[in-house]
């Protein structure tokens, strides 16, 4: 009993440790996303190159596709833009973008400048899709399986480890399903 | 010269304040209204900032939305609803109880409770103590033969 006295606080304050070590190895600006096993919104978007066409989710349904919100105005898309442009040149599955919030000129003049890796990009020049879609810091990427369910969001920029660690095998488990 | 720089400095201040102040003028209560509910929403963007102080990209937009929604006749309630479908309860300020919030929520009164009883088994046990602190008759004689020394030493 008289032993307790002493454990006792030692053991509250091991467990206050535990919980700070824990938050301190978490990133408070990842904000988890409700949508992850939700239908992907809805949206009806034109083409970034053929602003007559218009594209909707259904168009896109029965194959698992990523989603990569970018524009030519953020600065972290270009970090990222040379691991989608070598990860496209391998198709394995098809990266279609979002181009938010920006000008058609502008991203059009960006993707000749810095390649392409897109298998069509629409456009959301208000950004009223991404609202849908929970973006808050472009770049945004999203894994959507076959039956248009959001699989996976990644926010910041797609590094070759999340690449390696969680895109890959998350669209080859989707894709053999 | 200078005199003039100033007053065009002047007016263009003005300028500028008067644009910033348009959308209050179309409806203030609307706009009241907006404010007040984006003060218990949190910016993604900048997160310790509201929604309504916040100047992010995003805030912007999202208060339009919000706009938008009221005049569209939605309730408080449902907008809220709309923003955490997408963000989650993260742009909540207040966040809504439910078993995973509930540490948040009670964990204060649980402390709180467990102080107080810890306290009061600990004022318990120290009364015990004092009241089973009892002098001996033998003690007591020794202590009355102690102070009459120390008054008769006092005494010139």
């Amino acid at each position: 009993m008289k032993s307790l006295r002493f454990i006792l606080p030692l053991v509250l304050f091991a467990v206050l440790v535990g919980f700070l070590w824990h938050g301190l190895s978490l990133n408070p600006r990842e904000v988890p996303s409700p949508l992850i096993g939700k239908p992907a919104p809805g949206f009806e978007l034109t083409r970034l190159d053929q602003p007559a066409k218009a594209i909707s989710e259904k168009d896109l349904r029965g194959q698992v596709w990523l989603l990569n919100v970018w524009a030519s105005w953020c600065v972290s898309c270009m970090e990222e833009h040379p691991v989608l442009v070598q990860f496209a040149s391998q198709n394995v599955v098809p990266i279609y973008g979002l181009n938010y919030k920006d000008k058609r000129a502008d991203a059009l003049a960006w993707l000749a400048k810095h390649g392409d890796p897109y298998t069509m990009s629409l456009s959301d020049p208000e950004g009223r899709v991404g609202i849908d879609y929970g973006v808050y810091g472009v770049p945004e990427t999203y894994v959507i399986d076959k039956a248009g369910v959001i699989r996976y969001k990644r926010i910041g920029p797609v590094t070759q480890e999340v690449l390696a660690e969680k895109i890959l095998p998350l669209v080859q488990e989707l894709k053999g399903s | 010269m200078r005199w003039l720089a100033c007053v065009a400095l002047i007016l263009l201040a003005a300028a500028a304040q008067a644009r910033d102040a348009a959308p209050l003028a179309d409806d203030p209560v609307l706009e009241q209204r907006v404010m007040r509910l984006a003060s218990e929403l949190r910016c993604l963007v900048c997160q310790n900032e509201t929604l309504a102080d916040s100047r992010a990209d995003l805030a912007i937009d999202l208060r339009n939305q919000v706009r938008e929604q009221m005049r569209a006749g939605k309730t408080d309630e449902e907008i809220k609803a709309w923003l955490t479908q997408r963000y989650g309860d993260f742009v909540l300020y207040r966040p809504p109880v439910k078993s995973s919030t509930w540490l948040l929520w009670f964990g204060p009164f649980v402390l709180l409770i467990a102080g107080a009883a810890a306290l009061l088994i600990y004022l318990k046990r120290r009364r015990a103590r004092t009241d089973t602190a009892q002098f001996t008759p033998e003690q007591h004689r020794q202590a009355q033969a102690l102070l009459a020394e120390d008054l008769r030493d006092e005494t010139p």
